[in-house]
């Protein structure tokens, strides 16, 4: 098991956002978390990535406790998170976001800066660009290529559709199965269901911050209780 | 970078390290020889007019006084421009380093009249002028260190008032009369060693940026300009942003506090009253103008701006006929009018200053100017 999440409980801005989850994320797999504003996704992204400190419950990462570790600590472990919103750095060009991706690594960066201009041959035309200049699905593109960066063995990825056009939207989710063919694992959050139902091996809906349903996507997209709140059908 | 040799037998054996630092050494005068040669005529052009001007004309106020307010307002720019931090203590650290020089240059036979109401103070030694110059950024970044720690903690505006308040118990604390034996209370430190060639302020403040400038473009430097785009994406890369926060505001200090040497040099005496927050504005004008996360734009703004306070327009202070018609409004303090106006200007017009973030450099130049003279040919052929 490559992430296990033992009975988590966060308070955030004064309320208790999580309120004792657990799940686990095997190996080489794609994870979703689904569910509705305020569910307690985000906040369990970031409290996996250091960003927040839970209240309590046990986070394992390979076999290791990372509770309440710091994030230097955590993305040092080649744990990366994607923020919600992208959240790129608009001011800096595209080569020193992505060289930002590896800030914590001491070695030679070249292979990966080739490798996520392969992914991304939008990216490799622009590397002068201030990233603040790119269009929105450049901006996830970028955001994901930063995250790469770090050489990540599990990528977190709040959100990568928000806000962007349908089409650029599935082009991001066939990036991320090839990134998962190539042995990332990931731990994706998000509202559009079905697109991220779709893609994963398995799936957990989040309800004000409790799992409710947990099953392999296929059989969550089946589920009449899960069409009716989260697919709309 | 990553060179390889690779022998006959196809074995990677480790490169020549003094071979490649001696290479690259090589390859980087090559590549900037330009700029190394314009910087040559800057310091040559200096020197000859130190020769041929008498040495009061207003020419060497200002590039004095400018060069050391360039390195101030780079400093600056260091913290609020590249790293986000809104900082308004800078004058509080020129006073700290502008006192550490002074007290420890003052020749020992000197220290009777200087401090005469402290029967000689209580430090008898003197130290030579250029460990003076370090250890007055040494005692800037150390105070900044310990006021960082609670301070910078704080956001925006919030960190700006914070900092400026630190900056006046500077000014208090060096006044105080317990201190007098060190500090000579409010009194004046004098007969320290000071420049008399214009070219001084210009290398120890060259030094200082060109520092300045390896910072920002090594990784950590990129690591303070994505903590000012965005502290959340920044921490979530692995930056850690008290450490870096802390590295940044010492480092600025530092430069801030040698540049209060070289402004003690510069004046001859040191007085705690003058490092008032309008210095601190001052210096935050320069930066603003010259453009925030631009380094040559503060050079330059520096320059421009100490010749529109101290020289240019001057006049306008000054009551002036012609014929026996006297002009209307020019009596002292109209300067600062026109100067407030001409401000107001900039900052409405031109938002991001002079320079926005870009830099000058030897290429941009002579981009631009292949770019005239192509104009040039193009129309003379039409």
């Amino acid at each position: 098991m490559m992430l296990k999440i033992s009975d988590l409980k966060v308070n955030y801005g004064g309320i208790e956002a999580v309120k004792g989850i657990s799940f686990t994320v095997p190996e080489k797999s794609i994870v979703t978390l689904i569910g509705a504003n305020g569910a307690g996704k985000s906040t369990t992204l970031r409290t996996i990535a250091g960003l927040v400190k839970p209240q309590s419950g046990k986070i394992e990462f390979l076999g290791e406790d990372i509770t309440g570790k710091g994030v230097e600590d955590i993305v040092s472990r080649n744990i990366t998170m994607v923020p919600e919103g992208r959240k790129i750095f608009p001011d800096l060009t595209v080569l020193e976001n992505l060289k930002i991706g590896a800030y914590l690594r001491k070695d030679d960066i070249t292979d990966d800066l080739n490798y996520v201009f392969d992914l991304f041959p939008r990216l490799k035309e622009r590397t002068w660009q201030h990233g603040g200049t790119l269009s929105g699905g450049e901006q996830q593109m970028l955001a994901v290529g930063r995250a790469l960066m770090s050489r990540p063995k599990l990528m977190m990825m709040d959100e990568p559709s928000l806000g962007l056009a349908p089409l650029v939207v599935r082009n991001i989710f066939e990036i991320i199965q090839e990134i998962n063919k190539q042995g990332v694992t990931i731990l994706l959050i998000e509202q559009n269901a079905n697109m991220a139902l779709k893609v994963a091996d398995i799936g957990y809906v989040l309800e004000t911050g409790r799992i409710t349903l947990s099953g392999t996507g296929q059989e969550l997209l089946a589920n009449e209780g899960v069409k009716a709140a989260y697919l709309g059908t | 970078m990553n060179e390889k040799n690779i022998n006959i037998n196809g074995e990677i054996t480790p490169p020549d390290k003094k071979n490649i630092f001696f290479k690259s050494v090589v390859g980087f005068l090559r590549k900037n020889w330009i700029g190394f040669t314009l910087l040559a005529a800057l310091f040559a052009i200096i020197f000859i007019l130190e020769q041929v001007l008498s040495s009061s004309s207003m020419l060497f106020v200002v590039l004095k006084k400018g060069a050391i307010y360039a390195l101030v307002a780079v400093s600056m720019n260091l913290l609020n421009g590249f790293t986000g931090l809104f900082s308004l203590g800078q004058a509080g650290f020129m006073l700290i380093g502008a006192y550490t020089y002074a007290i420890f240059t003052i020749p020992a036979e000197a220290r009777t009249a200087v401090y005469q109401y402290f029967d000689g103070g209580i430090i008898n030694f003197t130290v030579p002028v250029p460990i003076a110059l370090i250890m007055a950024g040494l005692a800037a970044a150390l105070f900044a260190y310990l006021v960082g720690l609670p301070v910078l903690r704080l956001k925006s505006d919030y960190l700006a008032i914070a900092t400026l308040g630190f900056a006046e118990i500077i000014r208090a604390f060096f006044q105080w009369d317990k201190l007098g034996p060190v500090t000579n209370g409010s009194n004046l430190l004098r007969r320290f060693p000071v420049f008399s060639s214009t070219l001084y302020p210009f290398i120890v403040s060259g030094i200082c940026i060109a520092i300045i400038v390896l910072l920002i473009n090594s990784s950590y430097g990129r690591a303070f300009k994505a903590i000012r785009d965005d502290e959340v994406a920044a921490e979530a890369m692995g930056i850690n942003l008290a450490r870096h926060k802390q590295l940044s505001f010492t480092v600025s200090s530092f430069f801030a506090g040698v540049g209060g040497a070289l402004l003690a040099m510069y004046q001859t005496t040191v007085q705690a009253a003058a490092f008032k927050s309008a210095m601190t504005y001052e210096i935050l004008l320069i930066v603003v103008i010259g453009g925030i996360g631009s380094v040559t734009g503060s050079c330059l703004s520096s320059f421009l701006f100490i010749a529109s306070s101290e020289w240019w327009l001057r006049f306008l202070d000054s009551e002036t006929y012609i014929g026996s018609f006297k002009l209307p409004l020019l009596a002292s303090g109209f300067r600062k009018v026109v100067f407030s106006i001409i401000i107001m200007v900039v900052v409405l017009f031109y938002s991001r200053g002079i320079m926005g973030t870009n830099e000058i450099s030897v290429d941009a130049l002579l981009r631009f100017f292949r770019k005239l003279f192509r104009k040039d040919s193009k129309g003379e052929a039409a």
